[in-house]
């Protein structure tokens, strides 16, 4: 036949059948004799067996081989389900219930509608270990059952039988109730007992179980002779237990969900070790209990190995469940899974559930450990049988319940939790520069930049060179928040990202600005996107400043800083080269205006200033340097300045134009401001000079250099000298960028070894499986 | 990619001993045994108290025409061997480490569970599946 797909359940079921089918051992089993009584107990019609059968191939074959055996086996759940017997629809039908076998009479038959019974009650899940518990209460027969006194479990029984198959009458119920309380021993038996019972089962079967009506008719006499038989000495413990049991596995669909009694039960055995919910049992004491199992320790340890989850040696309450569950289910005669099953992950997160798990359950408190057939913990087993009843309305309760409990693998949470960490913190750490008081400052310079994210790299640096390592992360994350302009939040990202870059600028701006910390601190800083702009994350570079400088972003003023040549200062630039600069007609009505407005103006643009100033001076000296008495410290720099402007203005050209119809717009307002910050550029741009060396801020320097950089394309004349000082000054930024290049090194370098070692916890971490 | 993956207790008696039987796997039991004494000899040699990471890391033992021999020492003397086919494109001393990383890292799982005796062969499955993996990136 085609090859067929069984689910891990089916295979187990089958290969029990099959053994059960195959007393000879000799692997196929003749098509008469159990595999017919077999077939019949499915309570299917025999014209359904005879299609069943040929179409599983026997009928070619002569006999049941293994595969023949399997494939009738599925075919006979499809008829059970009534669906057509189809080969195709073997492989393709998922959530098959599996095939049910009504086996035997008498006594066997009442069991086995009870065991019917509770698998349909549990919505009919698992046919299968209400067969196994069949199984286990035939042997247990003799041994079980202190019968339920009350005579009227049957009418509760009825109620949850869903299944389509013909329910079994009240009896049923009633049995299983029994059943309940009293398979406390034929759980340890169950892994034996399948085979054994299927051959009694036949025997006891002399005419084949062909409808339901049988049943019924079979049904109520066997479970009054059973139940005076079951005088058994079984403790109310054991039937309970057994039920328990009974009960938590026919409720699987998955094997592995916990219902919540048992939970509920897990929960008080817990309480009993570690009073706190919340807390951890300790390895020993989780040993000492589970060892009460007895279960050889090699399973013991492999249980242990599944359920601590977060291998600390300790179990919480999930993983101290899940154990537990995985003893019962051992001991049941399920195989331990290799992998921790889902529905028993442990909810890492949250306790709520189990410490909420049902109320209703509280009487079913099982106290009695289902694991454990000896007395151990016998207490509340009376109780139990008492419960019974309100199981059987708790079906949609298990339901429920093992929605809830297979739930969520939290890990997963820890992993996401984890990874967020990084990137601020990355972030975090380029900022330093970020000199949101510069930014702030530009940003006040230019009403608002729009995407001048060039300029806000330039605008932090401007503001807080000096302090910056430290104070700009701070000042900027104060400032960024505050400052209204929103401009600057990409450039202080970008920044954050280049250092290099905005230490230059930082220095650049720095000279003209003098921003002095404390003044550009005044300025709310917009606060610091964590994330870089798309335009300037980390990767900005200064390539990215200086493009963005010479992109007519709005007053480009930072980026032009920022990037070297290019748009130094878009800002200052337009104004300063407006005022000095008459041909400079970037924009003729703005400039001059400016010019005219400008002794402020000129200062005005951190850098740029300085540029614009120098270049202003080195056109039109005179009246620059009247304009600017700060400026005036800074003459000589102007002429280097304005070289380095010449060159940037083409780049900053566009910027100039847009920061001049800016500042036109704004000169009037932020000359107030501007002003200071410019002076204090300018005159830290001085200080710079001596400090350079000094400044620990390496982003000064590089300011410095920067700022006198872009004035050697400009030299003429006067601008020979400022060549060379610039000249000295861009080595000096080398060497300081140099630095700064190193140190970053090393902070990457930490960084990833930081991280490498977050990997490693994470490793540790996950499960098995992903090892 | 180790042929041969060795765990010895401290009283120097394996707790664990599997390798991928190309040949008789007495030649490995046998090739383990003998890189105990040199695995003693780097221990005492190392005279410090201190027992970081790189400490931990012993090595290669010592090379044969077939193989190498690497040795990780754990704080409680506890030594894992790995046999290395030489044949294999000689793995970097990274890759070494990090086997000898997850080696201890399941190592420590096991001692974690209770119950697990310190001194019983190591059964755990999943300590098995973690050799497995590494024995079975070799072949």
């Amino acid at each position: 036949m085609e090859s067929l797909t069984l689910s891990d359940v089916e295979q187990k079921y089958y290969s029990e059948l099959f053994l059960s089918c195959d007393v000879d051992n000799t692997k196929k089993v003749a098509s008469n004799g159990k595999v017919l009584d077999l077939f019949r107990a499915a309570q299917l019609s025999n014209e359904v067996v005879l299609q069943i059968t040929e179409l599983c191939g026997a009928t070619r074959l002569g006999h049941f081989g293994r595969s023949q055996f399997y494939i009738a086996l599925k075919l006979i759940a499809l008829a059970q389900s009534g669906m057509p017997l189809r080969v195709e629809t073997l492989n393709s039908v998922r959530d098959l219930p599996l095939p049910r076998f009504v086996m035997g009479k008498n006594e066997q038959e009442p069991r086995h509608a009870v065991m019917f019974a509770d698998a349909e009650n549990q919505g009919h899940y698992f046919p299968r270990p209400p067969l196994r518990v069949q199984a286990k209460k035939v042997s247990a027969h003799e041994m079980i059952q202190p019968c339920v006194p009350t005579a009227d479990p049957q009418p509760d029984t009825t109620s949850p039988v869903v299944s389509p198959h013909q329910s079994p009458p009240t009896s049923p119920h009633a049995w299983r109730k029994h059943k309940r309380q009293a398979s406390g021993g034929n759980v340890d038996r169950q892994p034996s007992v399948p085979g054994v019972v299927w051959p009694s089962f036949r025997e006891a079967q002399p005419g084949p179980v062909t409808g339901d009506g049988m049943w019924s008719a079979h049904s109520p006499p066997p479970v009054q002779e059973t139940w005076p038989e079951s005088t058994t000495v079984r403790t109310g413990m054991s039937a309970m237990i057994t039920n328990e049991i009974q009960r938590q596995t026919s409720g699987y669909d998955d094997p592995w969900k916990i219902t919540d009694e048992q939970r509920q039960y897990y929960i008080n055995q817990f309480k009993t070790i570690q009073p706190d919910l919340t807390g951890l049992i300790p390895g020993s004491a989780a040993k000492e209990f589970f060892t009460k199992s007895k279960l050889p320790i090699l399973e013991l340890s492999h249980i242990w190995e599944l359920s601590d989850f977060d291998k600390d040696g300790a179990l919480t309450l999930d993983e101290f469940c899940a154990a537990f569950h995985l003893v019962v289910a051992r001991k049941n005669g399920y195989d331990l899974p290799e992998k921790l099953p889902e529905s028993l992950m442990p909810k890492l997160i949250d306790l709520d559930d189990s410490a909420g798990v049902p109320e209703p359950a509280t009487e079913v408190s099982f106290s009695a450990s289902p694991v454990e057939v000896t007395p151990n913990k016998s207490p509340s087993m009376p109780s139990l049988n008492q419960n019974w009843p309100e199981l059987n309305q708790n079906n949609e309760q298990w339901e429920t319940f093992s929605e809830r409990s297979s739930s969520s693998q939290t890990l997963t949470q820890f992993d996401s939790n984890i990874a967020p960490a990084d990137p601020d913190t990355a972030i975090v750490h380029p900022v330093p520069i970020r000199m949101t008081p510069s930014k702030i400052h530009m940003q006040e310079m230019e009403l608002k930049r729009t995407g001048s994210d060039h300029t806000h790299p330039t605008s932090p640096l401007m503001a807080n060179p000096p302090e910056l390592s430290d104070e700009t992360k701070l000042a900027a994350s104060i400032k960024f928040p505050g400052t209204s302009v929103g401009d600057g939040y990409s450039s202080s990202d970008s920044f954050t990202s280049d250092q290099e870059p905005i230490s230059s600028a930082v220095n650049r701006q720095r000279s003209h600005s003098g921003t002095s910390p404390e003044g550009l601190k005044v300025v709310a800083p917009p606060p610091p996107p964590p994330r870089p702009h798309a335009s300037h994350s980390r990767s900005s570079s200064l390539d990215m400043n200086r493009n963005f400088a010479a992109v007519p972003a709005a007053g480009s003023q930072q980026p032009g800083v920022v990037a070297f040549p290019p748009a130094v200062p878009p800002r200052p630039l337009p104004t300063q080269t407006s005022v000095p600069h008459g041909h400079r007609s970037v924009e003729g009505d703005g400039l001059p205006a400016h010019t005219s407005t400008s002794p402020h103006q000129m200062p005005e643009q951190p850098n740029f200033a300085d540029f614009s100033q120098f270049q202003a001076f080195a056109v039109d000296q005179p009246e620059d340097d009247e304009e600017n008495p700060s400026d005036s410290g800074q003459a000589e720099r102007c002429p280097e300045a304005a070289g380095t402007m010449r060159t940037a203005k083409n780049d900053v050209q566009a910027e100039e134009r847009n920061a001049t119809t800016v500042n036109s717009a704004k000169v009037s307002t932020p000359l107030a401001p501007p002003p200071k910050p410019v002076r204090r550029r300018l005159k830290s741009e001085d200080e710079l000079r001596p400090d350079v060396e000094d400044l620990p801020q390496k982003s000064n320097v590089i300011a410095t250099v920067l700022a006198t950089q872009p004035s050697i394309p400009r030299s003429i004349g006067k601008d020979k000298k400022a060549i060379q000082a610039s000249i000295r000054r861009n080595k000096e930024t080398n060497t300081v960028l140099a630095r700064l290049n190193s140190e970053l090194q090393q902070q990457l370098k930490d960084l990833l070894e930081e991280r490498i070692s977050l990997e490693v916890q994470l490793e540790q971490l996950r499960p098995f499986s992903h090892l | 990619m180790a042929v041969c993956i060795a765990v010895i207790a401290k009283e120097n008696y394996p707790l664990y001993i599997r390798s991928v039987p190309t040949q008789g796997e007495l030649k490995f039991h046998y090739t383990v045994h003998t890189s105990l004494d040199v695995v003693e000899e780097k221990i005492s040699g190392v005279g410090k108290a201190l027992a970081d990471q790189r400490e931990l890391y012993l090595g290669l033992l010592y090379p044969t025409e077939d193989y190498k021999v690497y040795g990780y020492v754990t704080n409680s003397k506890v030594k894992f061997v790995i046999v290395v086919d030489s044949s294999n494109a000689s793995l970097r001393d990274n890759e070494i480490r990090s086997m000898f990383r997850k080696l201890h890292n399941s190592f420590t799982d096991v001692m974690c569970n209770p119950f697990y005796n310190p001194g019983d062969p190591i059964q755990s499955k999943a300590f098995d599946s973690i050799v497995s993996a590494m024995m079975v990136q070799a072949c």
